[in-house]
């Protein structure tokens, strides 16, 4: 009875981690069809014969290497910025004491109910009049400061033992040093875990990058994905796959790698 | 806490506090304020002409057909999405959760679409649901005998937006959804398995119940998420069609702030849905807090 209900789970799993990865495998094998074997009846369910053309077209005709840089620029200085300013408000929260302390917490807390998408018009106008607008600036800027990146660091400054602070400050220490020598070679794990949510956030972006990069040449991987696809007509079905496993390697690749940092970010994020 | 707050140079701490505020002064609250008075006006081609319309805007929100339209197809959407997502998360989570040999794997497979690029989901369904080459009206005319024009049809146009979405959520639900049952209570598991409950009573007497601060948590950011994660679907696989019918509020906004130059509409559009957020946001933050203490 045991193993045969074990039986049954196992089924249960595979059926369903095959259903959820089906769209993927189908885009993979007719990432490497020719148009006709993508028209042949029956469908094929095997690997094709352009591969290596399919995603060199994507990569070079379509620009997606191109692409790929911009976005990969924009999310390291994404990620890079986010988690230095977020560690210094943190530091700021957890370990100073000054008059206006409690309205800074607030301030932080509140910008929890504004996501940049529902300000996108307003967004636009201030951008366009500082200047930005068709600029990396505008893509990275506006990112730099979070409630969640700001909150992740101080709830793990407040599980660190104060002896440690104090053990610091006995030999002299002062905040800066404090946070260099002990906080910063505490927090690799928070490090890794907003940095892992960052860098699969800013490689998604798409409704941003659309508003406000004209110029082709500086758009981001899913808006040069999406631009594979706007003469429907003469879509080669193959290439399009091929850009979209492209576009998607990236995120999948360093979500895969550190997982354990994703999932343990996101249980750190929502215990504020 | 008090403990810790050992620093008193107010300079530094400004230096220090000064890039977060300055940012998000000026690119989180300043366009919110923006918004809000914006939502008043009607501006005019590129901003050329701003006239001050009092409350007008958001009357032809509440009393426009087309508007209405928009507002009942993103309910429909959200509800349908956060429905099928919490449900299927649920299900799969305990299914995982049985300690099976190599679950650690089972977990990863059922996760990993968390981290799909939304464009990209997007593209693959505009091309598994195409009418003549898509692989799904190839199973459907092979077995049934029929190949509906999926994205012509306004339900079906809907449920692809839908289904394309729960996928690329599941995960998510899953990731909490394990961690919640990992940390449940074993031993009043084990005394109802003593007693003699069947599967089916545990999990609707005791698993369920006592998952339900996680449920309501994810019923929240899922709401939350599904106003803003349709974008990038409708935009790719529908334009908002045909005949407005999976328009989501989201897209609306981008197409008149961005395509019908009506910034206005586009900015009342704003605030309805940032109070729809706000209202999410603080139920979530108060019951998070009781969830803390009841763990106490």
């Amino acid at each position: 009875m045991k193993s045969k209900k074990r039986i049954f789970i196992h089924l249960g799993l595979l059926f369903s981690v095959f259903v959820i990865a089906s769209p993927i495998i189908l885009a993979i094998l007719f990432s490497t069809q020719t148009p006709g074997e993508i028209f042949s009846y029956p469908p094929k369910f095997i690997f094709g014969s352009a591969f290596l053309e399919n995603y060199k077209i994507a990569w070079t005709t379509f620009h997606l290497g191109k692409y790929m840089l911009n976005s990969l620029y924009i999310a390291f200085a994404v990620t890079i910025g986010k988690t230095i300013i977020a560690f210094a408000a943190a530091l700021v929260l957890v370990y100073f004491r000054f008059s206006l302390k409690n309205w800074f917490f607030v301030f932080i807390l509140f910008t929890l109910m504004m996501p940049t998408e529902i300000m996108i018009v307003s967004l636009f106008d201030l951008v366009a009049k500082i200047g930005w607008a068709n600029s990396y600036a505008a893509l990275i800027v506006p990112f730099l400061a979070s409630a969640t990146g700001t909150f992740l660091f101080r709830q793990h400054f407040l599980q660190i033992p104060v002896s440690l602070l104090d053990a610091a400050r006995i030999d002299g220490a002062g905040p800066i040093r404090f946070a260099w020598n002990i906080l910063l070679p505490m927090s690799a794990n928070v490090i890794a875990a907003l940095a892992v949510i960052e860098f699969v956030y800013v490689w998604n972006q798409y409704l941003w990058p659309l508003v406000v990069i004209r110029e082709n040449s500086r758009q981001m991987i899913q808006i040069g994905l999406r631009m594979m696809i706007t003469g429907q007509d003469a879509t080669n079905w193959g290439v399009v796959m091929a850009g979209a496993i492209i576009s998607l390697i990236p995120a999948l690749i360093v979500f895969l790698l550190l997982q354990e940092q994703f999932s343990r970010g996101f249980a750190l994020s929502q215990e504020k | 806490m008090e403990k810790r707050e050992v620093f008193k140079n107010s300079y530094l701490a400004f230096i220090l506090a000064f890039p977060t505020l300055i940012i998000l002064l000026l690119f989180l609250y300043y366009p919110t304020f923006k918004t809000f008075i914006l939502s008043f006006y009607q501006v005019g081609f590129l901003g050329l002409s701003k006239i001050f319309v009092g409350i007008e805007n958001y009357i032809t929100l509440f009393t426009d057909p087309n508007y209405q339209q928009i507002f009942y197809n993103t309910f429909i959407f959200v509800v349908s999405n956060v429905g099928l997502s919490l449900g299927l998360g649920l299900l799969l989570a305990v299914l995982a959760n049985t300690k099976v040999k190599g679950w650690r794997i089972y977990r990863l497979l059922l996760i990993w679409p968390y981290a799909l690029p939304p464009a990209v989901a997007g593209v693959i369904f505009l091309f598994m649901f195409n009418t003549q080459v898509g692989i799904i009206n190839y199973f459907l005319g092979h077995f049934i005998g029929i190949k509906p024009d999926w994205l012509s049809n306004p339900i079906l146009a809907m449920f692809v937006i839908i289904l394309a979405s729960v996928w690329k959520n599941i995960g998510y639900n899953v990731v909490f959804y394990l961690a919640a049952l990992q940390n449940l209570p074993g031993d009043v598991l084990e005394a109802a398995e003593i007693d003699g409950a069947s599967c089916w009573q545990k999990f609707w007497h005791i698993t369920f119940p006592l998952l339900s601060p996680m449920t309501l948590f994810l019923l929240i950011m899922d709401t939350i998420a599904a106003f803003f994660d349709c974008f990038a679907f409708v935009d790719i696989l529908t334009k908002g069609g045909p005949a407005g019918s999976t328009t989501l509020l989201i897209y609306s906004i981008y197409r008149d702030g961005f395509e019908y130059f009506k910034t206005g509409m586009a900015a009342a559009q704003s605030v309805i849905l940032f109070i729809i957020v706000v209202i999410l946001t603080i139920l979530q933050l108060r019951l998070s807090k009781n969830w803390v203490s009841y763990s106490r």
